[in-house]
């Protein structure tokens, strides 16, 4: 077992020798983690580490040169990225990606229909299905979303649209969420505030997130996964990370301002 | 919200006005039952241009069936002739070549070949996007053209498709000089595919659509199969373009590659966008207005007449990126907010 990588009980998600090149430009070198059920996992490194590039090959959005991909005890490699999302595996994005011009209500009814496999009928009407529209309120309801969800997307605030990538994510029931900086953008007081919901999502969700500010990362992970040029550098518990040197001399060396 | 009473109660209060909200997006407005008493009343106040009327109709159908891609899916084509060609020779052919003379059939058969045709094409065309996508619907468009052109044996090639003769319609209605059966038989096929149109757009389906003309990233990444759906909602428009051209073939008669041309892919692409996309009532504005010009213009400037759609068609992008239509319900809305 590689240092630190005590991560106990049967991986929901794990990578095995996962690697990708854009010409000479490693992008992901045999990168090795799992994410455990209920883990609420840090991804950090300096910008161009290949973070987010993780998270595409993951996801199924970038295909990898080398290694496998499994999703509990299936090996989905091969899958599409929508065929992944069908099996749990679920991702938000950076930069907004949402729908400007359906209402909050509209977008995230549209992810339960999606998922409960309404999507291809057309003869009957969406307020027939009352069912998706309530659950879709319900996950508003939950992240406070609720009092503008008739709003078209474009018209809400930005932290709100931050929200609303959660809130679609959720819609899909995921068993591993993946997400790629959720707070971009969004003003420190808030941040902390978006972080406590995804600290508080279903233990039945194994969470994995990119994030740059160290405080809420040493606040709400239970582990931490250092990346630098493609490759793992580290993984452990924030204690751990903190203590480490080779972490300390080549990230939070250069990336903690003052 | 009549049918909300029973489980209401259980869950977040304001869910209710969720769905209550949702429902009343979809609910048929009084004013929708405006364009259907006009079509009503031409029948009965100028009789003697039903001819027109029916034309009018027929391209009413044909941008119906682009609004359904363009508007709600995204999906940008300069070829959508090759779906109204398709059904037109179909039915022309039916009739003329294969003694086929019954015309509803022959009409559904226009539709269905037409759709089985979009199906195909758009599980190559739909992998494309912008320019790409734009390039290959129109040379789509031009080689649908030529090869009914070579297959001059069965299509009448430049000459164009003659003897084509539709039975009387429910073995009665004759099509008679003045065009009065074949305008109600047009209407008629219209409004039946309108709500099935609106049915389409105001379901899970239709919503699945919207979200893939705003964003298809996001909808990949909700497990949306997004190729699938939109193959569907071509193929889905193609039918329809072709029950436009199956009509259009019969009320008139006979068919030529004109029913091919990229010139009839611009109209009504030009209407469209004149009328007002993605609200299912902008190729009746569209349609309605583009003859009315082409008339009036006409009678100025027989040549020239183009120019003035033009003009208009500037103008509207320019300052009305609704269409019509939008402008029409932007003028409504503190109308209706002030009552």
């Amino acid at each position: 077992m590689n240092p630190g990588s005590g991560a106990d009980g049967a991986a929901v998600l794990e990578t095995v020798g996962l690697s990708k090149a854009f010409g000479a430009l490693r992008v992901a070198d045999r990168v090795d983690f799992r994410l455990t059920a209920g883990a609420r996992h840090a991804l950090i490194g300096p910008n161009g580490a290949g973070k987010t590039t993780l998270i595409n090959l993951i996801t199924g959005m970038l295909k990898p040169d080398n290694g496998r991909i499994l999703l509990g005890s299936d090996e989905i490699t091969g899958l599409e990225p929508e065929q992944r999302v069908k099996r749990g595996l679920v991702r938000t994005f950076q930069i907004n990606t949402l729908f400007p011009h359906l209402n909050a209500l509209e977008a995230v009814t549209l992810a339960v229909c999606e998922r409960r496999g309404y999507a291809g009928t057309w003869w009957r009407r969406l307020p027939a299905y009352a069912d998706a529209v309530e659950e879709a309120y319900a996950i508003l309801h939950s992240l406070r979303l609720a009092g503008s969800c008739y709003r078209p997307t474009h018209e809400l605030a930005y932290g709100q649209q931050r929200l609303l990538e959660i809130a679609l994510a959720l819609a899909t029931r995921p068993k591993v969420l993946l997400l790629d900086e959720p707070a971009a953008g969004v003003p420190q007081d808030e941040s902390a505030e978006l972080f406590s919901v995804i600290a508080n999502l279903s233990q039945d969700i194994a969470v994995l997130f990119i994030e740059h500010d160290m405080n809420v990362v040493f606040r709400f992970a239970n582990r931490i996964i250092v990346m630098v040029g493609g490759r793992i550098l580290m993984q452990g518990t924030p204690k751990e990370i903190a203590a480490d040197a080779r972490v300390r001399e080549v990230y939070l060396g250069r990336a903690h301002h003052g | 919200m009549a049918c909300s009473h029973g489980r209401a109660a259980a869950k977040p209060g304001l869910a209710v006005t969720g769905r209550a909200q949702i429902a009343a997006r979809h609910r048929w407005r009084p004013v929708e039952a405006l364009p259907w008493l006009l079509a009503i009343g031409a029948f009965f106040v100028v009789p003697d241009y039903l001819f027109l009327g029916t034309q009018v109709l027929i391209l009413i159908l044909f941008g119906l069936s682009l609004d359904l891609i363009l508007g709600y899916a995204g999906i940008v084509t300069l070829g959508h002739a090759a779906y109204f060609g398709i059904g037109a020779y179909v039915a022309g052919m039916l009739s003329a070549l294969l003694g086929w003379h019954e015309p509803l059939t022959g009409l559904l058969l226009a539709g269905l070949i037409a759709a089985a045709f979009g199906w195909l094409s758009g599980l190559l065309l739909l992998r494309y996007h912008g320019l790409a996508l734009l390039m290959l619907t129109l040379a789509v468009g031009i080689m649908m053209m030529e090869l009914a052109n070579v297959l001059e044996a069965w299509t009448g090639g430049f000459d164009g498709l003659y003897g084509i003769t539709p039975a009387p319609l429910l073995g009665r209605f004759e099509n008679d000089l003045f065009g009065r059966n074949y305008y109600v038989y047009s209407l008629i096929v219209l409004f039946l595919v309108f709500v099935a149109c609106r049915r389409l757009v105001h379901s899970p389906f239709g919503l699945v659509l919207q979200g893939v003309r705003d964003n298809e990233r996001r909808m990949r990444a909700l497990g949306c199969d997004v190729l699938r759906a939109k193959v569907a909602a071509f193929a889905i428009a193609a039918g329809i373009a072709g029950l436009a051209g199956g009509l259009f073939a019969q009320s008139n008669a006979f068919v030529t590659l004109d029913v091919l041309s990229f010139m009839r892919s611009g109209t009504v692409l030009v209407m469209l966008i004149l009328g007002g996309v993605g609200r299912l009532y902008g190729a009746f504005v569209g349609a309605t207005v583009y003859y009315l010009l082409e008339d009036q213009l006409a009678k100025f400037s027989p040549e020239f007449w183009q120019f003035g759609v033009g003009l208009v068609l500037v103008l509207v992008v320019l300052f009305a990126r609704g269409g019509l239509l939008g402008l029409l319900e932007a003028a409504a809305t503190p109308w209706r907010r002030s009552r």
